[in-house]
């Protein structure tokens, strides 16, 4: 039954459903970029399955002038240039949506629905009249529908351009061509259909001075300035391009301008043990370490993160979380790696997280977790997804203080050794369980020692006897609770109005969480928030739980894994913890977390605020 | 376990050496293996060869895995650092540690069940990789440590101490050894150190991935009549194809060789490797001649022992990476953070 065509301005989804392998990514993101040149923020993700050629991939544009960022649900207009996928493509419109499509080879009625505009361009038909080249057919193509797009969307033609002048810089006889397939597509919508839509691009404000950038390259970005030297790493989805942003970044940043040689080494190791194993290496050997890797990668890993916990030896991970093992999905984004990071290893181990909720944050605490690494001598591991690690996501431009200095946490130098000052590797003498350590080859009669994971004493002489080792544990136990307040701090937010009810989310579900806070005010929900942004968690963390009758913990795993943590290392009564867990491989959405919220509260007959009211 | 001295040395222990350090200067701690473990004739040959060198033993560092063969970088060389890692995963933080700081000597102790069993792959590929480095695998053909199972060494055919024999094939170190690329490749044995000192100093001047395979009998476990890994099986079957002297510039460091003719290779740290050929036919600078020569002897149940093979200009990790002469431990935030400015420049290419 037809339905009155969707009108929105600035507020809309354009999913595109593409073949993977058919150069539709750049056509798409210049998509995405174009809107943002006209100041109207845009969140992009890219869906693709585990394989290089011929699979679906989809491309999901949101603008939003409110300026959301997280992945919203729904289709208002679907760019299906995949027959593969046209039926769940074209189901998936929302009731007034449109259909964008190639109408070269006509389309058995059948395959449309009634209650969604369908807009027919003849992409192969235009594209096979002005090419002959098959390679050039098949590309330009995609700058065609994008030349349609900005004509039914009204999207300035002159942002493309400037993004294609840009684009080709180097290469700049690509430039005439692209623009003129651009405005073939364009001339064509124009010449032969209603333009614009009811679905609008219009100028706006509201980017201001932020910037586009995937959490990996970001990532990748805070290892340079952390001072990371060394990286091993094994490739593994998502976490690959991570590494290979950081090689990028270093052959711009970190060459030797003189002799033109490298301040860094990076290794692609044979498996994720020797990745782990070359930075702990390197740890111990006194350089700045780290490792990229994804769920599968940090299970391998175990029994050397436990040696690097008990012999405090610094280094760093990156894990990009995907869902479940190498056959799960390891395409679709999880927060699923929690507990297997906290409590990576046998023995008695945790270890200390980090969580960033987007590139910028990536960026700070990417370069903040060597600091971490090396004042706390263990390792860290910083928890970001495929969500933020594989998208460009508009976020805060990033930050650095010229002032800052590299923090190299106790390390005893010659002097100090030859000064006669006591050198005990395992001796708290600060009281904060950090002992100091001294890197090989330091002096050459003092300061020396075996490492070894625990059985040895306070001065590294071995020894198999049970105080020691429970003394060592026990300083292990001190410098975790150093460890609270070296993190970063949560960050809280009050809610509308006074509330019992809480809320605490963590890492890249932040943008689903704070525009769903806005959709249950609207019904008026009040909740307070907090963002954890680390582990071991900062005191703050049981105060505001204590605080509240009733917090939800929102998550994206199926175990509730950040909850369990809280009730185990926070000593709370699971049942003040509600979960909220969404775990299907999408990103979380607002629209999922208001729902399961708002149905939470009617199981709870807690009455909104409004409704009282009223 | 018996708490033993270690075995006196017979050489002038308190001459110095050119840096004025006695053999004392070079021993660790009190060993803690089975007296007459062959192990710990390897300790004492790498104190000699480290002292005979006149290496700083501060300047070395000491990796291993796990195993009695991974516990003896505790007995020897006190002043230097040591890490006692896990199990057969020695070569990748010997590898870590290598890249950052290149200037430290890497010694990587190891054992038969740990690098030919649970670190088979790390163990390649720190070869191919050309890690400067010395690594001894310490070969007896059982997991001592774990009480006397077979490892991956041991000869099909040879007969475990309750009279088990061994059904599985194995795997010849040095051979893989050479197909992997490494620079230098010696087999010696424990109860010889006339041939395993020398090979140990050339084997650290090596600026490139130096492996060795020693065979170490184990006393506890593998010394008995059907073990091809004990010492009179070994002492009955060796075949030296060649011994050493070390030179540095016109000094002979070391003396007391057999007769034969002889042949000088120059290494890339301008240390001169005299060697003194015992089989005519062993050339140990052509890598598919010296591969085939061993496969032969060994079917012979021959254990072929000296310099086996040698390039002496290796290409190293570091040549590969193309990394900056500086250690990069040592490098300042000057010389690592890019700074304010970059993140603006950087800021502008993301709008
Ligand atoms: C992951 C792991 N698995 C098993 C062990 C038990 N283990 C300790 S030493 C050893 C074998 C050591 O054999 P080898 O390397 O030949 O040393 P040896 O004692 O013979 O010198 C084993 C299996 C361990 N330490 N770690
Ligand atoms: S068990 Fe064997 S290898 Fe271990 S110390 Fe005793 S003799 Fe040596
Ligand atoms: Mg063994």
């Amino acid at each position: 039954m037809p339905v009155k065509p969707l009108e929105r301005v600035n507020d809309f989804v354009v999913k595109f459903a593409n073949v993977n392998g058919s150069g539709s990514a750049s056509a798409n993101r210049l998509f995405a970029m174009s809107i943002l040149r006209m100041g109207v923020p845009v969140s992009p993700r890219n869906i693709f399955p585990s394989n290089i050629q011929g699979l679906p991939t989809w491309y999901e544009v949101r603008v939003s002038e409110r300026g959301w960022l997280g992945a919203r649900g729904g289709v208002d207009m679907m760019v299906a240039m995949n027959p593969q996928t046209w039926d769940k493509d074209v189901a998936s419109i929302e009731p007034g949506g449109y259909l964008f499509y190639d109408s070269t080879k006509p389309m058995p009625t059948d395959k449309f629905r009634d209650d969604i505009v369908v807009i027919g361009v003849p992409l192969t038909e235009i594209c096979n009249t002005r090419y002959s080249d098959p390679r050039q057919r098949q590309l330009f193509k995609n700058i065609i529908y994008l030349g349609a797009l900005s004509a039914l969307l009204e999207i300035e033609p002159k942002a493309i351009e400037t993004l294609l002048r840009e684009q080709y810089r180097s290469k700049d006889k690509l430039i005439a061509p692209n623009i003129e397939a651009l405005h073939l597509g364009r001339d064509w919508a124009l010449a032969n259909l209603e333009c614009p839509l009811g679905l609008r691009v219009r100028r706006a404000d509201a980017v201001g001075d932020r910037i586009f950038l995937e959490g990996n390259s970001a990532s990748a970005l805070g290892a340079v300035y952390g001072g990371a030297t060394v990286a091993a790493w094994y490739p593994i989805t998502p976490s690959s391009s991570l590494a290979e942003a950081f090689q990028s970044h270093c052959r711009r940043l970190r060459v030797d301008p003189v002799t033109k040689k490298n301040r860094f080494a990076i290794v692609q190791a044979e498996d994720e043990l020797a990745s782990i194993g070359m930075v702990i290496g390197a740890g111990w050997n006194g350089a700045r370490a780290f490792t990229a890797t994804s769920g599968p990668g940090i299970s391998l890993m175990q029994e050397f993160l436990g040696l690097a916990y008990f012999a405090e030896i610094p280094a760093v991970l990156f894990d990009v979380q995907r869902a479940g093992p190498s056959t799960g999905m390891p395409t679709r984004t999880q927060q699923c790696d929690v507990l297997a990071c906290a409590y990576a290893s046998h023995g008695d181990t945790k270890h200390v997280l980090l969580f960033p909720e987007d590139p910028r944050e990536c960026f700070e605490m990417g370069a903040q977790a060597f600091d971490l690494a090396d004042r706390l001598q263990t390792p860290v591991f910083v928890l970001l997804d495929l969500d933020i690690g594989m998208n460009e996501r508009l976020c805060k431009p990033l930050a650095w203080d010229d002032a800052k200095r590299l923090d190299r946490g106790k390390v005893m130098t010659r002097e100090q050794l030859e000064a006669g000052v006591t050198f005990g590797r395992y001796l708290d003498v600060d009281g904060d369980g950090i002992p100091f350590r001294t890197y090989p080859g330091t002096h050459p009669s003092k300061g020396s020692y075996f490492t070894r994971g625990t059985s040895r004493d306070r001065f590294a002489r071995y020894t198999e006897e049970g105080p020691a080792y429970v003394d060592n544990m026990e300083r292990l136990l001190r410098k975790h609770d150093t460890a609270k307040r070296l993190v970063p701090r949560p960050i809280e937010r009050p809610g509308p109005a006074p509330t019992r009810l809480g809320a605490i989310f963590y890492g890249s579900t932040s943008p689903a969480m704070e525009e769903a806070l806005e959709m249950l005010a609207a019904e008026g929900i009040a909740l307070d928030t907090m963002r954890v942004r680390g582990f071991p968690f900062h005191d703050d963390v049981p105060a505001f739980i204590a605080r509240h009758d009733r917090v939800f913990v929102v998550e994206q795993n199926r175990d509730g894994q950040l909850r369990a943590l809280l009730t185990v290392e926070c000593g709370i009564d699971p049942a003040k913890l509600a979960p909220i867990l969404h775990y299907d491989g999408t990103p979380i959405t607002a629209r999922f977390i208001a729902a399961a919220i708002g149905k939470a509260l009617r199981g709870w007959n807690v009455t909104p605020l409004r409704r009282v009211a009223s | 376990m018996t708490y033993l001295n270690k075995p006196v040395l017979h050489h002038p222990k308190l001459k110095a050496n050119a840096l004025g350090l006695t053999h004392r200067d070079y021993e660790g701690k009190v060993s803690t293996l089975c007296a007459g473990c062959g192990h710990d004739s390897i300790s004492a040959a790498i104190i000699q060869a480290c002292w005979n060198l006149s290496l700083e033993p501060h300047r070395i560092a000491k990796l291993s895995g796990i195993g009695c063969s991974s516990k003896t970088p505790d007995y020897f060389l006190g002043p230097a650092h040591g890490f006692n890692s896990v199990h057969g995963r020695m070569p990748s933080v010997l590898t870590g540690a290598n890249l950052a700081n290149r200037e430290l000597i890497y010694l990587g102790v190891s054992g038969d069940g740990d690098s030919a069993s649970i670190g088979l792959g790390q163990f390649a590929h720190s070869l191919r990789r050309g890690v400067n480095m010395l690594y001894i695998v310490e070969n007896n053909g059982v997991y001592g440590l774990t009480k006397g199972q077979f490892s991956a060494t041991a000869d099909r055919g040879s007969a475990s101490k309750r009279g088990v024999s061994n059904s599985d094939s194995p795997i010849d170190m040095v051979s893989l050894a050479l197909q992997l690329g490494a620079t230098f490749i010696a087999r010696s044995f424990s109860g010889d150190k006339t041939q395993l000192v020398p090979l140990i100093e050339a084997a650290i001047l090596h600026k490139g991935a130096a492996f060795i395979d020693c065979i170490s009998p184990c006393i506890a476990f593998n010394n008995h009549p059907g073990s091809t890994k004990s010492f009179d099986y070994v002492r009955a079957h060796n075949e030296a194809v060649n011994t050493l002297d070390v030179m540095i510039g016109r000094e002979t460091i070391t003396a007391d060789y057999a007769p034969g003719t002889t042949r000088e290779i120059v290494q890339h740290d301008g240390s001169t490797l005299r060697l003194h050929k015992l089989a005519d036919d062993y050339d140990p600078t052509d890598r598919t001649a010296a591969a085939d020569y061993l496969q032969r002897r060994h079917a012979k149940g021959e254990v072929v022992t000296g310099l086996l093979y040698l390039d002496p200009a290796p290409r190293d990790l570091h040549a590969g990476l193309d990394t900056v002469e500086t250690p990069l431990n040592r490098l300042g935030d000057a010389e690592l953070i890019p700074g304010a400015k970059a993140i603006e420049r950087i800021n502008a290419a993301l709008r």
